[in-house]
């Protein structure tokens, strides 16, 4: 029934046009003392620019705390951006009044990470996935019902569990819920946030099938977040990684995984443990911890971790270069 | 996978019914099984039937004085006794019960409607928040008594104005309950999700938040209806409560104290009233609690 | 061959719960050598922790129940009294934890309970015990230990928390370390730093250690030997190569082929393993993988396999390994 991705790949270049664009987006959180002044901030996204191409995932890799999670969320005016502009259909989604926004929100859908929390434990499956259809006011009640039924079925979930409750499923029952969820109103984008981080990995790999699975039934784009770079290369098209809220290196997945060329991209690779004990890859282990988004290093933000730090990296900051077709990095080796 | 698959709404519907059968069966077994909520909810149900069956069927009033007849001890005649106006003490408990669970049960059911209000509006928006609960916190600070006489001295000792009194002393109590579970429900996942499809804050609030806190709400809403009893029967004690001639156990209480060495039974058998309603109501709700807890709920499952 | 350190010898622990009584471990079985790794994986649920815990009979005494052996240099623990338990504990046998804030005392200071740890099982003065911890605190790569050494746990970052548990851990020089998911809530960077710390440290103070993981990579990284578990019992045991390369057991083989490989052909799709695990109170009459294994026929259905020798490394639960 599916076709092999080569050929949908090639299908997909042809047509490719930037469905969302996304340019300088900076959110930063501010810290306030306990009498209410303005003390700081959290920069957690600080500058991010991306493209999501139609019917085509972007993938968004990075450590805990970069600053995933926070761009997923400003995208769908989660959180109010503190800073730039995301120009879907030719207008700027950032700048559009709430009642305005509305009427493209179904356009806009996320999967969450946590599948105990991501499903109100007081309402029924079937009533949770009709939910965004009332909300949007989509059909009538019958229509609803049947097309949660359909999209039940779609996912993997037995119709006749439609009046059950969400805490008698499995985590990966639940996130497939959860996706079916998104799907009811239709939408254009879904930004999955670690959509398969807290599941095994017998039931991640039946997750992940289903998601490429929904992708082309359902000509979606995706916005995939992950910090595991295998399960990234898997869905994604195109790779951003992301360190300390920028995005240090963008390229299409093969030219990434065959030409890392930021250090922290290369450092990011070599850490992952093979699952193959003849292979012992030589380690890139950088010392130390992330730093605090309050405070990130001045000049190149990994410079307090990066082996080939040189004395420009603390003074100035990197710009974006385009090394090949494609293929961008953030790093002052390439000068 | 078909898309176009039939769908039987039909078959679907039955396995609703039965799948809420199948619950509504769970719960009467596990409500069987614990003993607090059984016991609460038996003494509580005797109280009303005790209370109702004799309104009903009396025929001796509680206002009738018959000075002949002045303190006299439980007998067949007058199962209670009769007070220091020779009025049948059965009568009165059971007309004071009467009003005393119908004042609480009143001033119960506006607090919580207005708690839930204040509650749910104070976890969702901050500014409400800062102006509600700094009043709650002022309400908060004065002792419970103290407030509700203060207010029905203002606005006389009448029934009604013990349901306002005991309401304004309870709400705080009753927001702060709704706001804290709201406050951590509002942080869920399911709540941003919500968001991401776009639904109001009124939809968010009711459907979403309300009903996820209800467990601590319900047994709350127990345990202000047993205060509230106390608060009443506190008021007419003192004489700001429910005024006499009309009964409540507060007020009969209040005639036996001074009789309390040469007529006992004017003085136990309100009392006995009052504490086997307050009993009831609180086993009742810890019986609750443990029933509505979702921990005990799955391993029962 | 060298005598074994730890011997788990058909080790069932049931605990008796409101709806009865579940069999969370049953059976399992598998030795530790000094200086060797074994790694223990299995997907949640299937009893890795419990099973750590009950090496150390850490869980609640009134509902637990251990049946079968744990020998510890050839004397079974399940036999010690509290007391004779407690010199065991930390003191030949420690263990480090997943979630390190947790494990933690937030109320002292790292230091504090590094030394706490040191003087609960050896007579010595306070600064002697200070100075052991600061050294072992940078045994574990921890950067200005001196300093580390008066912070508050939810002071420092994930990864440096982590390293506290492991000093703490190690402090008083344990023969055996239990190490129950020590990287899973870390960064992989982290994550790299820390497996090399505790394989650093084994080679140094030769332990043994049983490493908890539901990570294969983690496993190929640092172990040496394996047992894989399924719904409370080892249904594959081997050395590290032949697991990997050969592995026997149809859950094994499907575990190993799911996983989004780095260098894996990323065009097609993922394997999966159908279904679900299942629940303990549930638990499959014949083989607990029959409901989700390709391979099961009517004497899978029915029969329960055991755990079978193929070579002196290698043993596997399934009836019919040699023909898959
Ligand atoms: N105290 C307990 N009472 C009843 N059942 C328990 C108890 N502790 C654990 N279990 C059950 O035992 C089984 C094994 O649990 P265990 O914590 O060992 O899993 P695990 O393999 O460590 O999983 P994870 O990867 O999620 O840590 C589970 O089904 C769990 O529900
Ligand atoms: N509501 C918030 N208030 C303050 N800081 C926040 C908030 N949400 C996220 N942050 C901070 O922003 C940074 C990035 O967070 P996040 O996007 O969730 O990271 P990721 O998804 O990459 O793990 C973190 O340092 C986090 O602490
Ligand atoms: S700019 Fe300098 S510090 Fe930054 S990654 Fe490149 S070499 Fe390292
Ligand atoms: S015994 Fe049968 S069901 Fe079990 S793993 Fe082997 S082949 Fe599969
Ligand atoms: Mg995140
Ligand atoms: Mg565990």
């Amino acid at each position: 029934m599916l076709q092999p991705y080569t050929d949908v790949e090639n299908k997909k270049q042809e047509h490719a046009k930037p469905l969302l664009q996304v340019r300088n987006l900076k959110k930063y959180f501010p810290i306030t003392s306990s009498l209410g002044r303005h003390v700081g901030d959290v920069k957690s996204v600080d500058g991010v620019d991306f493209d999501l191409y139609e019917q085509q995932t972007v993938g968004l890799v990075g450590e805990s705390g970069c600053g995933k999670s926070t761009t997923g969320r400003a995208i769908l005016r989660l959180t109010d951006p503190t800073e730039g502009e995301a120009i879907y259909n030719g207008r700027d989604i950032f700048k559009l009044k709430e009642k305005e926004f509305h009427k493209i929100r179904k356009d806009f859908q996320m999967v969450f990470q946590d599948p105990h929390s991501s499903l109100n434990p007081k309402k029924r499956i079937g009533e949770a996935i009709i939910e965004p259809m009332k909300i949007h006011q989509i059909g009538t009640k019958r229509d609803q019902m049947d097309r949660a039924m359909e999209l039940l079925l779609k996912v993997g979930i037995r119709k006749d569990q439609f009046y059950r409750y969400p805490h008698e499923f499995s985590g990966g029952q639940r996130q497939r819920i959860g996706l079916a969820r998104a799907l009811a109103v239709n939408p254009k984008i879904v930004v999955c946030d670690e959509p398969v981080s807290a599941l095994d990995v017998s039931i991640q790999s039946q997750v992940i099938n289903l998601l490429k699975e929904i992708q082309e039934n359902f000509q979606l784009t995706y916005l995939f977040i992950s910090h595991d770079l295998s399960v990234v290369r898997h869905m994604a098209d195109q790779i951003c990684v992301m360190y300390l809220g920028k995005i240090v290196e963008r390229a299409p997945t093969d030219e990434l995984f065959g030409h890392p060329n930021h250090p922290y991209t290369r450092a990011l690779l070599s850490a992952i443990p093979l699952p193959n004990p003849k292979i012992k890859n030589e380690r890139i282990v950088i010392k130390g911890d992330v730093p605090s988004p309050i405070h990130p290093p001045s000049g190149c933000v990994f410079h307090t971790r990066c082996p080939f730090v040189m004395e420009r990296c603390k003074q100035q900051v990197p710009s974006m270069k385009e090394l090949t077709a494609g293929h961008y990095a953030a790093c002052h080796l390439n000068d | 996978m078909g898309v176009n698959v039939p769908i039987e709404n039909r078959d679907i519907l039955q396995t609703k019914t039965q799948l809420k059968k199948e619950r509504f069966r769970l719960f009467v077994r596990r409500f069987l099984n614990n003993r607090l909520a059984l016991i609460g909810s038996s003494i509580m149900i005797f109280l009303l039937l005790f209370v109702s069956f004799s309104l009903l069927f009396m025929n001796s009033s509680p206002l009738e004085i018959d000075p002949a007849n002045r303190l006299h001890a439980p007998s067949s005649e007058h199962w209670f006794g009769t007070d220091t106006f020779g009025r049948d003490l059965f009568s009165r408990v059971v007309h004071g019960g009467f009003v005393s669970l119908a004042v609480g049960f009143s001033a119960t059911i506006i607090t919580a409607i207005i708690g839930m209000i204040i509650g749910l509006y104070a976890s969702y928006y901050k500014f409400l928040d800062h102006i509600l609960m700094r009043i709650c916190d002022g309400l908060l600070a004065f002792p419970d008594v103290l407030l509700a006489i203060a207010i029905t001295a203002v606005l006389g000792p009448r029934p009604i104005n013990v349901v306002i009194a005991i309401t304004v002393v309870k709400i705080p109590t009753m927001a702060r309950i709704v706001r804290s579970s709201a406050l951590v429900i509002k942080e869920q996942t399911y709540i941003e999700a919500l968001k991401a499809q776009g639904a109001s804050s009124w939809r968010t609030l009711w459907m979403h938040i309300a009903p996820n806190t209800l467990s601590p709400y319900i047994v709350q809403i127990t345990n202000v209806f047993a205060s509230a009893i106390i608060l009443e029967a506190g008021l007419s004690f003192l004489g700001a409560g429910v005024p006499a001639p009309e009964p409540s156990w507060g007020n009969i209480l209040y005639d036996g104290k001074v009789v309390i060495f040469n007529a006992w039974w004017m003085t136990f058998f309100p009392g006995v009233f009052i504490v086997l309603s307050v009993l009831g109501l609180n086993l009742f709700g810890d019986g609750l609690r443990d029933l509505l807890d979702p921990h005990t709920n799955k391993a029962n499952k | 061959m060298q005598e074994s350190l730890l011997e788990v010898k058909n080790l069932k622990t049931s605990f008796s719960t409101e709806s009865g009584v579940v069999t969370a471990v049953d059976g399992v079985t598998f030795t530790v050598h000094a200086g060797e790794t074994l790694g223990v994986v299995g997907e949640s649920g299937c009893g890795k922790s419990v099973t750590a815990e009950s090496i150390l009979q850490l869980l609640n005494e009134r509902t637990t129940k251990y049946e079968g052996e744990i020998n510890y240099k050839g004397k079974n623990i399940l036999t010690l009294n509290k007391k004779q338990m407690q010199q065991i504990r930390g003191n030949e046998i420690a263990m480090i934890f997943q979630d390190a804030m947790t494990s933690l005392n937030p109320v002292f200071t790292i230091g504090d309970q590094i030394t706490e740890a040191i003087t609960a099982h050896m007579k010595m003065g306070r600064k002697e015990a200070n100075k052991k911890a600061i050294d072992m605190l940078s045994l574990t790569g921890i950067s200005s230990p001196e300093m580390r050494f008066h912070e508050y746990p939810y002071e420092i970052s994930g990864g440096m928390r982590q390293r506290a548990m492991i000093a703490m851990a190690l402090v008083c020089r344990p023969n055996l370390l239990i190490a129950d998911e020590p990287t899973t809530a870390l960064d992989v960077t982290i994550q790299a730093q820390i497996l090399e710390v505790i394989n650093n440290i084994k080679n140094e103070l030769n332990m043994g250690i049983v490493m908890i993981t539901h990570d294969l990579g983690v496993i190929a990284e640092v172990c040496t030997h394996v047992v894989v578990m399924y719904l409370g019992q080892v249904i594959e045991d081997a050395d590290v190569e032949s697991l990997f390369s050969n592995p026997a057991h149809p859950y094994t083989k499907g575990l190993l082929q799911c996983i989004p490989q780095i260098d894996g052909d990323r065009s097609r799709q993922l394997y999966t393993i159908e279904g679900i695990v299942p629940s303990l109170d549930n638990v499959p009459k014949g083989c607990r993988f029959s409901q989700r294994c390709p391979h099961s026929d009517a004497k899978c259905l029915n029969e329960p396999p055991l755990l079978e020798e193929i070579n002196d490394k290698h043993k596997v639960r399934c009836w019919h390994y040699d023909k898959i």
